[in-house]
């Protein structure tokens, strides 16, 4: 597959995902009007409706802003060599990749990490942590955001940047619906207007509530792991180096946890953050709960390609 | 009822011409827009090798050779006329730096000093931003040439007179394409 269709594909993910997104609310606002308040005018539904396109639109101007405001993204100092390194290899892969350089970003946390976010390459940012400058060589840094820029030059970073504004929007109403259902329950089994039909719907309307973030987790994840892929693909045919990729990767593999970072962002990082060892498994159930591809894996794969370049 | 095939012939022809003139067009700016980044990472090298050359002759004066080479090789990229004597000159002056950096390494004083050390890694970004610009444009240019050859695409690069563009060849590219630069962090 080349990378033209790529960003098609992405395109339509990025619309179905806006979509599932919008359904999903309206389901939820939808179900709260019915059982929770039993009014004749829909409140719920429309102001569910509001809050996810209200939020699918500021997701895609401000997501990127929302996600670097949420790591605590700061602008690099380029009198420290290292943070100046940060700047010039994300300006080299720029060039290699015939990209406008992004902006660049750092967060202050020792566990080496980097992600890419915006919704354009015009628009895009790439952050790294003060841990990846710390523990790899130039080299190494090159080949990692080279990994980053890929997502950018493929237009991955306009879906992971939705799924993260998406996803919080998602939690936040959940959390809302299990609260209302929590305190509305009495007064529904009083009601007299409750048919047996329904009894199915409020037990689907339950399961929603719980099972909603988990799926739109799952939405994130299954875009997720493939791409990763792709990325150090996409790596290795900028920098022509991809054991340079496999031993930063092996690095971060080893490096601690990271500090502060909440699960809807988790999946934009070059690797998973938390370090979950599901992760690292190579089975269905990884494949489908598990925001990245097991790193060994990935490792192995650049090792192979090292054949193609040497 | 043959009219409208004639007609419907005409649209496609006339569609297909508008789309291969576009691809051409589209492939010739990128080209062109990759061309004018490996000159800036040129002349940026250019303006970088006088300081480069003082700061590490203050430390090692008698690594007289090196210093000549670079300069000889400065001065044929700054004055090269086309593309091979630019890529001739230009692919020299890397592998003259090459040698300095190697040098370099026999001085720990002067990896010691952060003047240096900020010298060294400009040297390296741009070292690197000339290979990967090359390498964008070297391959732009072989996917414009290509499109432009191929039939039936060469009909309109005839008509509309589109030019063959030439790559930027250093001498070492046969033996070894990707040149890296002070692996060093």
């Amino acid at each position: 597959m080349n990378f033209y269709e790529v960003q098609t594909r992405n395109k339509w993910r990025t619309i179905f995902l806006i979509v599932i997104f919008t359904v999903i609310l309206t389901f939820l606002g939808y179900m709260l009007d019915f059982y929770i308040f039993h009014d004749k005018f829909p409140y719920m539904t429309i102001i569910a409706i509001i809050i996810g396109s209200s939020q699918s639109v500021l997701g895609y101007f401000y997501g990127d802003k929302m996600v670097l405001n949420s790591v605590h993204a700061r602008k690099p100092d380029p009198t420290q060599i290292k943070e100046k390194q940060l700047v010039d290899t994300v300006d080299e892969m720029a060039i290699a990749a015939g990209l406008p350089t992004p902006k660049v970003y750092i967060m202050d946390d020792p566990a080496p990490n980097a992600f890419a976010t915006g919704r354009d390459p015009a628009h895009a940012s790439v952050c790294a942590t003060t841990g990846l400058l710390k523990l790899l060589s130039r080299d190494e840094l090159q080949g990692v955001i080279g990994h980053e820029v890929t997502h950018i030059r493929h237009r991955d970073i306009l879906t992971m940047t939705m799924v993260a504004a998406l996803a919080g929007a998602i939690a936040i109403l959940a959390a809302i619906a299990r609260g209302a259902m929590y305190f509305g329950s009495g007064g529904g089994d009083d009601d007299d207007n409750r048919g047996g039909g329904n009894i199915v719907l409020f037990i689907v309307f339950i399961l929603l509530a719980i099972f909603v973030p988990i799926i739109t987790n799952l939405l994130a994840l299954a875009v997720s792991r493939s791409r990763e892929y792709a990325a150090d693909a996409g790596s290795a045919e900028l920098t022509r180096n991809p054991l340079a990729l496999a031993s930063a990767l092996r690095k971060i593999a080893e490096g601690p946890k990271m500090k502060k970072v909440n699960q809807g962002v988790a999946h934009l990082f070059i690797a998973d953050p938390h370090k979950k060892r599901l992760g690292e498994k190579d089975s269905l159930w990884a494949d489908i709960f598990s925001t990245h591809p097991p790193i060994s894996k990935r490792i192995n794969i650049l090792e192979q390609m090292a054949h193609k370049y040497a | 009822m043959p009219g409208y095939i004639i007609l419907g012939t005409l649209i496609i022809i006339i569609g297909w011409i508008v789309l291969a003139y576009n691809n051409l067009i589209k492939l010739r700016i990128r080209a062109e827009n990759g061309w004018s980044q490996i000159d800036i990472q040129l002349k940026r090298r250019h303006d970088l090798i006088p300081n480069l050359v003082n700061t590490v002759k203050g430390y090692a004066a008698h690594e007289k050779e090196v210093f000549e080479t670079i300069t000889k090789y400065r001065s044929m990229a700054m004055s090269a006329n086309n593309m091979e004597e630019k890529g001739n000159a230009e692919g020299h002056l890397t592998e003259s730096l090459n040698k300095l950096m190697a040098v370099v390494e026999n001085y720990p004083q002067l990896k010691a000093n952060q003047n240096f050390l900020a010298l060294q890694e400009e040297l390296t970004t741009t070292e690197n931003k000339i290979a990967f610009a090359r390498q964008f444009y070297n391959d732009t240019v072989m996917r414009y040439n290509t499109a432009m050859q191929s039939f039936p695409t060469n009909i309109i690069a005839n008509i509309f007179n589109f030019k063959q563009k030439e790559f930027l060849l250093f001498p070492g590219d046969r033996a070894n394409v990707n040149v890296s630069f002070g692996g060093s962090a």
